[in-house]
């Protein structure tokens, strides 16, 4: 099976002041469709950087990042928000709701870059808040519903657009523990049921164990894989 | 249309969370109200003052001054000149064959201001007998006419609204003797309503002098105007120059009028440096405060010319209003507000201030312009923003 994401000999460095400074060294990596992968590492250790980069909010500095066909490095900004728009479904550690929006609103937000009628729009949204459980809730603002469901609302924008992958950064960063297990549990229904390939930075060991594999990343450099099997 | 839709849809958030930022948008408003009030207010002094002196002249009435002379106060003309005049090809003739001719004399005199008591000067013009044959606009609205050979004086409404001492009945004190004021007159609110008014030899006897300054002449038709200047500047016995009277006044008015639109654009200009400083700052301040959901918008895929398109949108929906508040304000306190002011060759010039629709349409085009420029570099900010870094930003 050929890989959804690819990664070969990607670099990345900032320049901070007058230095020079290299996060991420020289990496490989595929990523199978269907696969539910977990990011880890120390802080620093690049691995939101790497998520970046294959959600093509950064470019490299060297290497190649192929996405599906798309060879994403290449790409210019405004080709690289286009292609962000059709494959890539995000999910925040904050959120990132739209506070002036209902909830319905905000997962209707990706499909204002499509050609649906706004018929359809708003069916496509009532759909994705029904599949995270929250179809009663699609009028009420961001401010009025708690973290998990917040976060709930940001799965369903993600989904919405039926991207091609979703990546997730820190998803359950600021949710209390059982809201951290619905969330987890819904990310891994979305990547069983219905075959998303899902890239989730995360800190937490707890959250990790729902992917399918876990990478560890350390000083900018792969450092462990741990490959687990699904029951 | 996918484009239009980005900009509605990032358009109408941005307009939504402005009651969060009510205080800062505020600044934006005040601003440039402040800036269109000031400005459309001054214009309106410059607009008013031109429109009266505007309708004081007609293409089919000419005004003759000795040659050289910008004005009447700088004008004299002998007797003889001014039946010279009188005699020109294609001067009107009334009834009784005689030319429909005034032959006036200006003279200012010191008046006070009813609103603050300020001493002015205010031109009292001496007229001939056939003025109100050769101004058809003018009425008497209360009182009399004058007479001849006695001290009596007409004074024109805008005079009277605006001087102490111009009632029917009161006297004024000249150099030359005392007079008493026998009627109130209107004129089609030109320029001549800011005058008072005597019998031109009765002026002239008063205040020891002779002739007159100029001589105004009904002519037969506007096209007569060539006719009759030619025969005078080719008469070796007169040394004249000979304008329509609507041109004349509008020369008359052209400076002051354009010292008043100067200080209008200089003082607004300077003002809107400091409004557009006002709309940079509160539009830096909108784009920090919603860093986060443009971050998030741009990360969704949404493009950069629909974020800079919003924030303009945005600035300039925000000056717009603040713009119409401007112009709703000098329309309030200032349409048709009566002023006088020197600085022209007839003393003072009372005239109303006009708050017309162009001048509001300035007002909002340099609200807009103050909008546009306030909001420009915030919006290329919002659009260059590095979304990897703004979201960690967050």
């Amino acid at each position: 099976m050929s890989a959804l994401v690819s990664l070969r000999r990607v670099t990345k460095s900032y320049v901070r002041g007058k230095q020079k400074v290299e996060v991420l060294h020289g990496i490989d990596l595929d990523i199978q469709p269907g696969e539910f992968l977990a990011l880890m590492g120390p802080s620093g250790s690049g691995k939101t950087t790497m998520l970046n980069l294959i959600a093509g909010l950064d470019q490299p500095t060297s290497g190649e990042v192929m996405v599906g066909e798309s060879r994403i490095d290449k790409l210019s900004r405004g080709a690289l928000s286009d292609w962000r728009a059709r494959n890539i479904g995000f999910i925040f550690q904050f959120y990132n709701l739209l506070p002036v929006l209902t909830a319905e609103a905000n997962v209707e937000v990706p499909l204002l870059l499509t050609d649906l009628t706004r018929a359809q729009r708003r069916k496509r949204a009532q759909t994705a808040l029904q599949l995270v459980g929250l179809a009663d809730r699609g009028k009420h603002k961001p401010n009025e519903l708690s973290g998990g469901q917040q976060q709930r609302v940001a799965i369903a924008r993600a989904i919405v657009a039926d991207p091609t992958l979703l990546v997730c950064d820190e998803p359950t960063g600021d949710l209390d523990r059982q809201s951290a297990e619905e969330i987890m549990n819904m990310l891994q229904a979305l990547n069983r049921t219905q075959g998303k390939t899902i890239v989730m930075v995360t800190h937490d060991p707890r959250a990790a164990e729902y992917a399918t594999r876990e990478l560890h990343l350390d000083k900018g450099q792969l450092a462990r894989e741990e490959v687990r099997h699904v029951a | 249309m996918k484009m239009w839709r980005q900009i509605g849809a990032v358009t109408g958030m941005n307009l939504r969370s402005i009651p969060q930022r009510l205080s800062t948008s505020l600044v934006i408003v005040i601003g440039i109200a402040g800036v269109v009030a000031v400005l459309v207010s001054v214009l309106a002094m410059s607009t008013g003052m031109l429109k009266t002196m505007n309708n004081a002249g007609r293409d089919d009435r000419a005004i003759v001054l000795r040659n050289g002379s910008a004005a009447e106060s700088g004008s004299v003309l002998t007797r003889d000149a001014v039946r010279l005049i009188g005699e020109g090809v294609g001067v009107k003739r009334d009834a009784d064959g005689k030319p429909i001719v005034s032959a006036e004399g200006i003279r200012l005199i010191s008046m006070y201001k009813k609103a603050d008591g300020a001493e002015v000067n205010v031109a009292m013009r001496g007229v001939g007998p056939k003025y109100q044959t050769l101004r058809p606009e003018f009425r008497i609205v209360e009182g009399r006419l004058f007479n001849p050979a006695v001290n009596e004086l007409i004074v024109g409404k805008s005079a009277h609204a605006q001087y102490r001492g111009t009632n029917i009945g009161d006297r004024l004190v000249t150099r030359g003797g005392t007079w008493t004021v026998v009627g109130i007159f209107s004129s089609g609110g030109d320029s001549h309503e800011s005058e008072l008014l005597a019998d031109v030899e009765t002026l002239n006897s008063a205040e020891r002098r002779g002739g007159a300054q100029s001589v105004n002449v009904m002519l037969d038709s506007i096209g007569s105007f060539q006719a009759f200047k030619d025969s005078l500047t080719s008469n070796p016995a007169l040394a004249v120059d000979v304008y329509r009277e609507r041109e004349y006044y509008k020369q008359q008015s052209k400076v002051i009028g354009r010292v008043i639109s100067v200080i209008a654009y200089v003082v607004g200009g300077i003002m809107a440096v400091g409004a557009i400083f006002g709309a940079l700052n509160t539009m830096y301040s909108a784009v920090s405060a919603r860093l986060q959901e443009i971050a998030t918008l741009r990360a969704l895929g949404f493009g950069s010319t629909a974020m800079v398109i919003s924030v303009l949108a945005e600035a300039l929906l925000l000056s717009c209003i603040g713009g119409a508040i401007g112009a709703v304000l000098a329309w309030l306190f200032f349409n048709g507000h009566v002023v006088s002011t020197g600085g022209t060759a007839m003393g003072q010039l009372v005239f109303e201030l006009s708050v017309s629709p162009a001048l509001v349409a300035i007002g909002i085009v340099w609200a807009c312009a103050i909008g546009l420029i306030g909001g420009l570099f915030p919006a290329v900010r919002a659009a260059r923003l590095p979304v990897a870094t703004a979201l960690r930003a967050v």
